[in-house]
């Protein structure tokens, strides 16, 4: 298996730092406003995305929660694995906010559509948007787009993986090939 | 990634720890989505699961159709009473009668220990034991270690006697098989007569003594007599079972410590447990049914998702 560096950890940081800056632009003082990382790999750079935030807002109070959309796929039973859940933590009121999913890599868009579907399951939100830390743009196979978007790969859809070790002492964003096609 | 690898849940004796601790994981996600305002999800919308039920219940029918409504499922129900059944068909004819309408999942209960292991040699469907006889009833199992693990926070090392009719009880032999797996300590205790010979070779403990089994104890689980399969009299006489073998206040306080009371239902009061024990804000008896629901929902997911 090839294993190519895309992102290395500098540049995840320099990254998560100008999209927590283009959010700031966006939802001023985040009065409104609540950043929802996207169980299970999207926690790890929403938690980063808050912590930036709150740095460079100086509002410790920055409504942040963890949304899992196992139950919503639409790939259950489709696929080899058992889907495993994890943990839901929204321990705020949706209702009426401006909601900001992040995830690590939109690939095709899948688990975005069932992640707004376990979301409305909890209100109403003014308002939806999505940040990726990696964009796969060619990949898509439904009709949605990030609004705030680190880095965009374009990837073959079969035979490459993009991984993304979250591993704080590591943290780089890999190419894998996987040869599968060839 | 953690598999499941299970066509049908037959008894709690075919299942790992492993598989026991992904059902209890499953579980928790479940708890919280019937908690929340909008108590349903999704996932098996396509699926459509018949309820069959040979034998009386109420909790454990209620608590299986919930939790198929509440991953939005097909739901219907079938007792025997009300069926063909009664008009001379057999399990199987019935069974692939049911199925032949496209059904998906058969949730059983049936009065002939062994019926479910039958079933699932002749059909397709994934098959769900609701209990069958004296045999297994694994979903309670796992809701009572689940509802331990609630409250104790772990299930691993804990003490818990289960007292009353261990010889007609199929929620006692999965509780043993269940406890013993997750590394519970396990003491039985009633009446001689009630208790299967060579029963510790299941691992369990044995004592007669009510009062010495409540000192012990992190957990007490009440068992209801079960007069419905009982052919002969077992013990003198109702009073004499409850002063030996019946939960009270007074026998709680004895023990001198904060006791957790289980009990599966259906309670017969004054018999097993007394009004004030099982009212108590030591039992958690009520807990241990809307546990059910998440635990069905987890089992009911597990199954459906397994390849």
């Amino acid at each position: 298996m090839e294993k190519r560096l895309i992102l290395n950890h500098k540049e995840i940081e320099i990254i998560l730092k100008r999209l927590a800056m283009e959010l700031i632009e966006n939802h001023n003082d985040f009065s409104n406003s609540a950043i929802i990382g996207l169980q299970p790999r999207g926690v790890f750079p929403a938690r980063m995305l808050v912590e930036y935030v709150k740095e460079f807002t100086k509002n410790p109070h920055i409504l942040y929660g963890e949304l899992d959309h196992t139950f919503y796929r639409d790939d259950f039973r489709r696929g080899n694995e058992q889907l495993v859940a994890h943990p839901i933590r929204i321990d705020f009121d949706i209702e009426g906010k401006n909601i900001i999913l992040v995830d690590d890599v939109v690939y095709t868009g899948r688990s975005v559509r069932s992640a707004m579907d376990a979301l409305t399951s909890y209100g109403r939100p003014a308002k939806i948007e999505l940040l990726a830390l990696l964009d796969r743009r060619f990949n898509r196979e439904t009709p949605i787009m990030s609004d705030y978007c680190g880095k965009v790969i374009d990837t073959r859809g079969m035979g490459q993986k993009v991984l993304v070790d979250w591993n704080p002492k590591k943290l780089n964003v890999w190419l894998l090939n996987t040869h599968e096609e060839e | 990634m953690k598999d499941f690898n299970h066509k049908h849940l037959i008894g709690i004796k075919d299942l790992s720890a492993e598989d026991i601790n992904l059902v209890f994981e499953t579980a928790d996600n479940f708890k919280e989505v019937i908690n929340r305002p909008i108590k349903k999800v999704p996932t098996l919308r396509d699926t459509t699961i018949a309820n069959i039920f040979f034998e009386n219940s109420t909790r454990t029918r209620v608590s299986f159709e919930l939790a198929e409504k509440r991953l939005s499922a097909d739901v219907v129900n079938f007792s025997s009473s009300s069926s063909s059944v009664s008009k001379g068909e057999t399990l199987i004819d019935t069974v692939k009668n049911i199925l032949s309408m496209k059904v998906d999942m058969v949730v059983m209960r049936h009065p002939s220990p062994g019926a479910c292991v039958f079933l699932s040699k002749h059909i397709d469907a994934n098959i769900i034991n609701a209990g069958d006889g004296t045999h297994e009833h694994p979903t309670q199992a796992l809701l009572d270690a689940f509802s331990i693990r609630e409250k104790l926070g772990d299930v691993k090392g804990k003490k818990i006697a289960i007292v009353g009719d261990i010889t007609h009880s199929r929620v006692a032999i999965s509780n043993i098989y269940c406890l013993k797996k997750l590394g519970a300590k396990v003491k039985l205790c009633g009446p001689p007569t009630l208790i299967p010979k060579h029963i510790e070779s299941l691992g369990v403990e044995v004592d007669y003594n009510l009062d010495n089994v409540v000192k012990w104890a992190d957990v007490v689980n009440m068992l209801r007599i079960q007069m419905e399969r009982q052919d002969i009299a077992y013990f003198p006489s109702l009073r004499e079972y409850s002063m030996q073998y019946g939960l009270t206040q007074e026998r709680v306080e004895r023990s001198g410590k904060e006791l957790i009371i289980m009990h599966p239902g259906p309670i017969n009061r004054g018999v097993e447990i007394t009004s004030e024990v099982a009212d108590s804000k030591n039992a958690i008896i009520l807990n241990q049914v809307e546990n059910g629901v998440a635990i069905r929902m987890a089992v009911l997911y597990l199954l459906a998702g397994d390849k």
